[in-house]
């Protein structure tokens, strides 16, 4: 893929570094000068991401997630966020609607949902025993053209 | 965090910051002690101050329904933002909630600083 920027973070999954995470990811993203709403979109995606592999991947362990940023022509960003987890054993069924792994714990299980209503494109990758990746893709729209109106 | 303020029927948890993973456990356990002691007919989750919600926000909500439904009380939700009505959306949490917006400023000595 032809890369403008990167970026490339890693961190522990722990709780309190979701909104780090979040803001990271945006403030990074805020060189194309997007909007307000596609800003909320991607802080929500990411925090998705990485509630999963804190939830998850990383259940009653820790462990560390890997985060990496690109920005690509056409004002579409790239969002990659990993970690070496447990793994999911059915993909597709880890993304159905209200479906949770982790049912004692009074989690929506709308995490995928989420992720795929406000990013363009969404893929998972994941091996039992290894982790998971998560991308995204979602074209920014610059303010400046909404301002235009 | 959360702030409460109880009145005879109901109850009004006038949630602040951020509402994800991280955040949403003690809010949780607090608002759940105040309903489970009064049992009001009547629970507010107010987002006038809430500045970022994600599923977990969803489960949050889905949760304190749920804890409604067993005494037959009733939730509602008050001035989210508009990102955060998207997310309500996209969830099907606007089923579960009626959600209103008060034009009145609450919380008095808050200003509303969030893009609505």
């Amino acid at each position: 893929m032809h890369t403008l920027n990167e970026l490339k973070c890693t961190f522990p999954a722990r709780s309190e570094n979701e909104s780090f995470a979040r803001t990271m990811v945006c403030a990074f993203a805020a060189q194309l000068n997007p909007t307000v709403e596609d800003l909320a979109d991607l802080r929500t995606a990411v925090s998705e991401a990485v509630t999963n592999c804190i939830v998850h991947g990383y259940r009653d362990r820790e462990g560390i997630i890997s985060v990496t940023v690109r920005l690509l022509p056409n004002s579409v960003i790239y969002v990659r966020i990993a970690d070496k987890g447990c793994g999911i054993e059915d993909i597709a069924k880890a993304m159905e609607p209200l479906y949770s792994g982790a049912p004692n714990e009074e989690r929506a299980g709308l995490g995928f949902t989420v992720m795929q209503s406000f990013t363009d494109r969404l893929t998972v990758r994941s091996q039992v025993g290894k982790g998971t990746a998560v991308t995204m893709r979602k074209k920014m729209c610059h303010a400046a053209d909404e301002a235009a109106d | 965090m959360v702030e409460l303020k109880q009145e005879p029927q109901k109850l009004t948890a006038f949630l602040c910051g951020e509402l994800d993973h991280h955040h949403v456990k003690e809010i949780r356990e607090t608002v759940d002690f105040a309903v489970r002691e009064q049992l009001p007919p009547l629970v507010i989750l107010d987002f006038s101050r809430v500045t970022f919600m994600d599923s977990s926000g969803i489960g949050l909500i889905m949760g304190r329904s749920r804890l409604m439904e067993e005494y037959g009380g009733v939730l509602e939700i008050h001035n989210p933002s508009a990102h955060i009505r998207k997310v309500l959306r996209i969830s099907g949490t606007d089923r579960l909630a009626v959600i209103r917006n008060q034009q009145a400023n609450k919380g008095g000595a808050m200003n509303h600083a969030y893009p609505q």
